[in-house]
């Protein structure tokens, strides 16, 4: 039984407890609700929470936990020896897994008789080509030991299917009954729903650690795996990359890091200044008509996607830039690609960022400040340079590092603007490349996930996360001492 | 007798009329905030207004150095000369009307930055210093003149934010005598202080009228009593009544003033 | 008195102030400029946007115009039906090769009738003027209605792109040397069937509504079925973002108390904000993909990223929304007897409704043009050809979603393709746009001000 159908038994389960759990606490009051002690309602969601949360529990944990002893166990059966050159256990692995879905999907549609799939004798040259001619994918040739390998995998799955409905309905069940044993008049069902629900609430407020948590994990875990493959001095130490899927890459993080850092640089070049005058011509100057005008004009800015920034990079900025500096014009520069074509475009994205912090720390500034400044014949302008950017200057630099942090971490962008050659280069108009385009083409790429040019890409990330996080860490913290000093 | 200000025949006995306003409307929006104030400031005297909240006093003070015009909606219309001229004729420049009337405010605003910075921010912008013992010189008498010298000359850059209220106020007088104004506006500079601050600013104020003339909006009747020797009563947006101060507490003309000062309006 | 006591010490500045001194002039000319910078600013970001704005309309619009060419094409028994019982299985037997002949046959009368003066004479020749899938699409008309095997249908066919790019502008004469897909001699035919309105431009339903097509015929691709991998997502992030993300911010706003676990919590959840969107993806990857096990490129796995990444965005607008519920109203309640969880179910959040809202409106709509994550879980282009048969399908099989729809075409090397990219942006703005309307809507008209 697929899980959502047990899903949506586990449901209907529940909803039957909260129709039961009122009518017996209704009936141990003799009809009169008043007797009771909390509203029926109460009785009947003391049920159905009692049916619904130890039964779903159980499932989402099986659905994480099984499979990993399903793979723990098929990968004891795989022998060293069908472990090839150049290949790994988990690249068999996979390869079993494929198998084993495939010979379920071909069984699905009729294509290989179930009896066929589960002969552990069947010769597996045959197998491959009924799996092939089944239209299933099948990378190499089958070899007995990761065919009868697969059909075990298959086995488990099915008990393992068994198994989780039996205990799902069980627990389901149990809930059930001791909700119902529970409904009597006397019963604080209130206080139960309650406290439950708090401690529900609790659990999805704690999802952002677990998300954090996940994200930390997943990167220190592959990461590891990866500088076990591959130098960890080398990856930070190379100032060459060069991933070639056959081997024998080099894997040096400098160039890549040099391109997120230049084109953030040409981004913060555009966005700063203009996000910094707008803010302070918007909040000082402008008329309220021009505000209730332009400043939403620069907040669509914020809302349009970042894909089509990078289209617009690489279609309008790009083809733009070639006209004035390529070979038509001054001769510098040679495909649309280039630093500066994703660094204006993220400069674009980054100006109602740049603008509308900086709108809410110049805002911060107490008038009384201003009024000080006015009072002693300083010009508008006058008080904007020496009274208000310097009382808002540490609140500005929180603002330009979260601009910064978001450069950094922006991908589609550089991705479609900046191109894929890695180079330690000054010229901005040259093709660059950066972490969060490794990231997206090491990943997306035809690389096994075992093999290091895969794997470097959780090492990228790891470096991105700890880069962008330090960063927003020292902005916020930044930004929070000054928020503090005028409230 | 408007004319010629910087004549060096000046006869400090007999008072000169420093701000003359006449027939002075201020509208907020729709709001009819200042009604047809007439008023004659006097150079070297200390000139307080009086009145309950709201009455627009601090409204009408900050018609005197064009405050006002930092707020939109707000609209000034009539007559209002210092040393004969109009200060809202279109030639005049706001920035140079400022620095000429100084103005301190209800609270301390010191500017973040270091005392001396502070004192230095009006002479800087101004261009009154040639060079930086020039500079150094406004600043040291100009603290010494907001009486605050003793207590910072040893951490002049130390931050302006970091004294005490009754010090930061004085800075901020400080601040506005480094310009080397006429007339001080002066806006309840002591109704953040404590009673002690509020007894040294008081002196520092009877201190300055030896050079200026000052104007200062105060809530409390005692307080205009101490320092000031005109008066003007304002209620509702009007003036209500204009004189001596003595004359004022002791035998007002108007029946609103009587009220006010025996507390049965406020 | 006498002048002795004079302040000697104060220079009177003594000027006139209706006459602006040289310093002064200076000091508002830097005014001037300054103001001009700030302006100067502002007109910066207005004109990007404009010229953004401007890009996206000027190259997108053609995509939602094609070109047809209207034609009878005889459907020869002979050919598509040798045992002439029209049986719909006998009638699958026969490939879309089996088709072509007949269409460019088609092609070929119409061009011959209608007088057009060319060279060529073969109808195989006229291959080059219509899109490969057009026999595909014949095929399927005829396996849906056998009866018409053996009639002349009046059929209207999708034009080679390079056809359709020379109507619209993109292909130009002086390019045909380094074209290999079309020469001098049919465009000469394009010019003269345009004339005598055998082929024109239409609405182009199939690009809002369709699939993905090859890379070599841009002239089928659609973006509709991405719409669905879209949609499906947003169901999940919906269904998902919005309970977890209104019983965390209850939680933190109504009951958490101060101690290490809630600032854990309100830590993560500001860093989380921050994180950039790719990591999200590696996190799907790693998380849902390799460990649990959830297939690739489902909009399941894309909507969990999803939500994962637009959870801060609705818990700290909702935080918002509760926090402008003044505390009068939950006193209120608990002074009737309520309990603390009564009065935030009953008052509290149904007062912050609108809000939370809005909120998540705002979520969504950050989350449907998202793209980089879905990269990483394999929701690339072309990978649906048909909507999914069911809601379990639709969640549950490979799909692709707008944006990264939009980011394959961008990637082809074909330039009919960015004319769909920019396309392809006009219908998400479209669908963000609207959102976000709603959300001003709601906003305005639900919003309580204490």
């Amino acid at each position: 039984m697929p899980a959502y159908w047990l899903f949506l038994i586990v449901l209907a389960i529940a909803a039957v407890g909260f129709v039961l759990g009122r009518m017996r606490a209704l009936q141990s009051a003799k009809g009169d609700s008043r007797a009771l002690h909390s509203l029926k309602g109460y009785y009947g969601w003391n049920v159905a929470l009692k049916v619904l949360i130890p039964a779903l529990l159980v499932l989402v944990v099986w659905q994480l936990a099984y499979p990993l002893y399903t793979n723990a166990t098929v990968a004891g059966l795989i022998p060293e020896a069908s472990v090839n050159d150049g290949s790994s256990a988990d690249l068999v692995l996979a390869e079993v897994r494929r198998t084993a879905n495939g010979l379920e999907a071909a069984v699905a549609s009729g294509q290989i008789a179930d009896t066929q799939a589960r002969d552990t004798l069947a010769d597996p040259v045959a197998m491959t080509d009924s799996l092939r001619s089944a239209g299933q994918i099948v990378t190499s040739e089958l070899t007995t030991p990761i065919l009868n390998a697969a059909q075990h995998y298959r086995a488990m799955g099915e008990t393992g299917a068994l198994i989780r409905t039996v205990v799902v309905l069980l627990v389901a069940f149990g809930g059930l009954f001791w909700g119902l044993s529970d409904s009597y008049k006397d019963f604080r069902a209130r206080n139960t729903v309650e406290q439950t629900v708090k401690y529900l609430l609790i659990a999805a407020a704690s999802i952002a650690i677990l998300t954090t948590l996940g994200i930390v994990l997943s990167l220190i875990g592959n990461t590891i795996r990866f500088f076990n493959l591959y130098p960890a001095s080398e990856f930070f130490g190379s100032l060459t990359w060069q991933p070639s899927f056959g081997g024998g890459s080099e894997l040096g993080i400098w160039p890549l890091l040099w391109g997120t850092l230049y084109i953030s640089f040409v981004a913060l070049l555009v966005a700063v200044p203009i996000g910094l005058f707008a803010a302070v011509y918007l909040s000082e100057y402008a008329s309220p008509k021009l505000r209730a005008f332009a400043k939403p004009a620069l907040e669509v800015l914020a809302g349009i996607p970042t894909i089509v920034y990078g289209l617009f990079a690489l279609l309008t900025i790009g083809p733009l830039l070639i006209s004035v500096f390529g070979p038509d014009g001054a001769g510098w520069m040679t495909g649309t690609r280039s630093v500066m074509t994703a660094g204006i475009a993220m400069g674009i994205m980054l100006i109602p960022f740049v603008s509308s912090l900086s709108d809410d720390i110049i805002n911060a500034v107490p008038q009384a400040m201003r009024d000080g400044s006015y009072g002693l014949g300083a010009t508008k302008s006058e008080t904007v340079k020496q009274v208000v950017l310097p009382a808002a200057l540490p609140g500005i630099v929180g603002a330009v590092l979260l601009a910064a942090s978001r450069a950094i971490g922006e991908t589609m962008i550089v991705v479609l603007g900046a191109g894929a050659a890695a180079r330690l280069s000054l010229n901005p108009l040259e093709a660059m490349t950066t972490v969060t385009t490794r990231i997206v083409s090491q990943l997306t790429g035809d690389a096994d996930f075992a093999s290091p040019e895969a794997l470097v890409a959780f090492a990228l990330g790891m470096t991105l996360f700890v880069l962008t996080l330090g960063l927003n860490v020292f902005a916020l913290y930044i930004v929070r001492t000054y928020r503090e000093q005028y409230d | 007798m408007y004319d010629a200000p910087h004549t060096t025949e000046r006869d400090v006995t007999q008072t000169e009329i420093k701000i003359a306003a006449k027939n002075v409307q201020v509208y907020y929006g729709d709001t009819h905030a200042i009604k047809d104030v007439d008023v004659q400031i006097e150079d070297k005297t200390v000139t307080a207004f009086i009145g309950p909240s709201g009455c627009g006093k601090s409204t009408f003070l900050r018609t005197l150095n064009r405050m006002n015009d930092t707020i939109d909606i707000c609209r000034v219309e009539g007559d209002i000369r210092i040393d004969g001229e109009d200060i809202y004729d279109k030639r005049v420049d706001p920035v140079q009307l400022r620095a000429k009337v100084g103005m301190v405010f209800q609270k301390p605003n010191p500017f973040p930055k270091s005392i001396y910075d502070n004192v230095a921010y009006g002479p800087r912008i101004h261009g009154l210093a040639k060079n930086k013992t020039d500079l150094d010189e406004i600043v040291e008498r100009a603290l010494k003149r907001g009486a605050i010298w003793n207590e910072v000359k040893d951490r002049l850059h130390a931050p302006g934010t970091g004294l005490s209220g009754g010090q930061q106020q004085r800075l901020c007088i400080a601040r506005a005598v480094a310009t080397e104004p006429e007339v001080l506006l002066m806006d309840e500079p002591c109704s953040a202080l404590d009673p002690i601050a509020t007894s040294q600013v008081e002196e520092l104020i009877d201190e300055l009228r030896k050079d200026y003339s000052v104007v200062i909006v105060t809530h409390s009747m005692q307080q205009a009593a101490r320092v000031s020797q005109k008066t003007a009563f304002f209620h509702l947006g009007n003036l209500v009544e204009y004189g001596e101060t003595g004359k004022i507490f002791t035998n007002p003309e108007d029946p609103r003033t009587e009220s006010y000062i025996t507390g049965r309006i406020g | 008195m006498t002048d002795a006591s004079m302040p000697t010490d104060t220079p009177r500045h003594g000027k006139s102030i209706m006459v602006a001194d040289a310093h002064t002039k200076k000091r508002n000319a830097s005014e001037k400029r300054f103001q001009a910078y700030g302006l100067a600013a502002i007109g910066a970001g207005v004109f990007f946007l404009l010229v953004l704005l401007g890009a996206i309309l000027s190259n997108g619009l053609s995509a939602f115009q094609q070109t047809f060419i209207e034609v009878p094409v005889y459907l020869d028994a002979a050919k598509l039906d040798k045992n002439g019982n029209r049986d719909p299985e006998d009638l699958k037997k026969v490939s879309t090769f089996g088709y072509n002949p007949l269409i460019q046959n088609a092609i070929l009368e119409q061009v011959q009738a209608a007088g057009i003066d060319t060279p060529l004479d073969k109808a195989s020749e006229m291959k080059a003027l219509i899109s490969a899938s057009a026999a595909a699409q014949l095929r399927d008309r005829v396996i849906a209605n056998p009866d018409l095997v053996g009639e002349t249908v009046d059929f209207r066919i999708l034009a080679a792109s390079r056809v359709d790019g020379y109507l619209k502008g993109r292909v130009q004469r002086e390019d045909l040397a380094r074209d290999k897909n079309i020469d001098a001699v049919h465009l000469d035919i394009v010019d003269q069937m345009r004339e005598r309105g055998l082929l024109a431009k239409a609405f182009n339903w199939e690009f809002v509504f369709g699939a993905d097509a090859s890379e070599s015929r841009p002239e089928q691709a659609g973006i509709g079925i991405a719409m669905l991998g879209s949609f499906f997502m947003m169901l999940v992030v919906l269904a998902l973002a919005l309970p977890i993300g209104v019983a965390a911010s209850i939680y933190l706003e109504e009951f958490a108390p101060q101690n290490w676990f809630t600032d854990l919590i309100e830590v993560n959840i500001s860093n989380l904000a921050a994180v950039p969107s790719i990591v999200f993806g590696i996190l799907g990857l790693s998380v849902f993909i390799q460990f649990a096990g959830l297939p690739q490129s489902a909009p399941l796995v894309g909507g969990l990223v999803l939500t994962l990444m637009t959870l801060p965005t609705i818990i700290i607008s909702t935080r918002a929304a509760l926090k402008a519920v003044p505390p009068s109203i939950r006193d209120a309640a608990l002074g009737i007897g309520a309990s603390k969880m009564q009065s935030v179910f009953h008052h509290v959040l149904p007062l912050a409704m609108p809000g939370i809202l809005t909120g998540t409106i705002i979520g969504l709509a950050q989350a449907l043009g998202e793209t980089a994550p879905l990269l990483l879980i394999g929701m690339v282009g072309y990978i649906a050809t048909n909507a999914p048969d069911g809601l379990v399908e639709g969640f549950m099989s490979p799909n692709s979603a707008m944006p990264a729809q939009i980011y394959e075409w961008a990637k082809r090397a074909d330039p009919a393709y960015y004319e769909r990219a920019w396309g392809g942006i006009i219908i998400l703005l479209v669908f963000l746009l609207s959102m976000n309307i709603i959300a001003i809507i709601l906003r305005r008209r639900f919003e309580r001000r204490w």
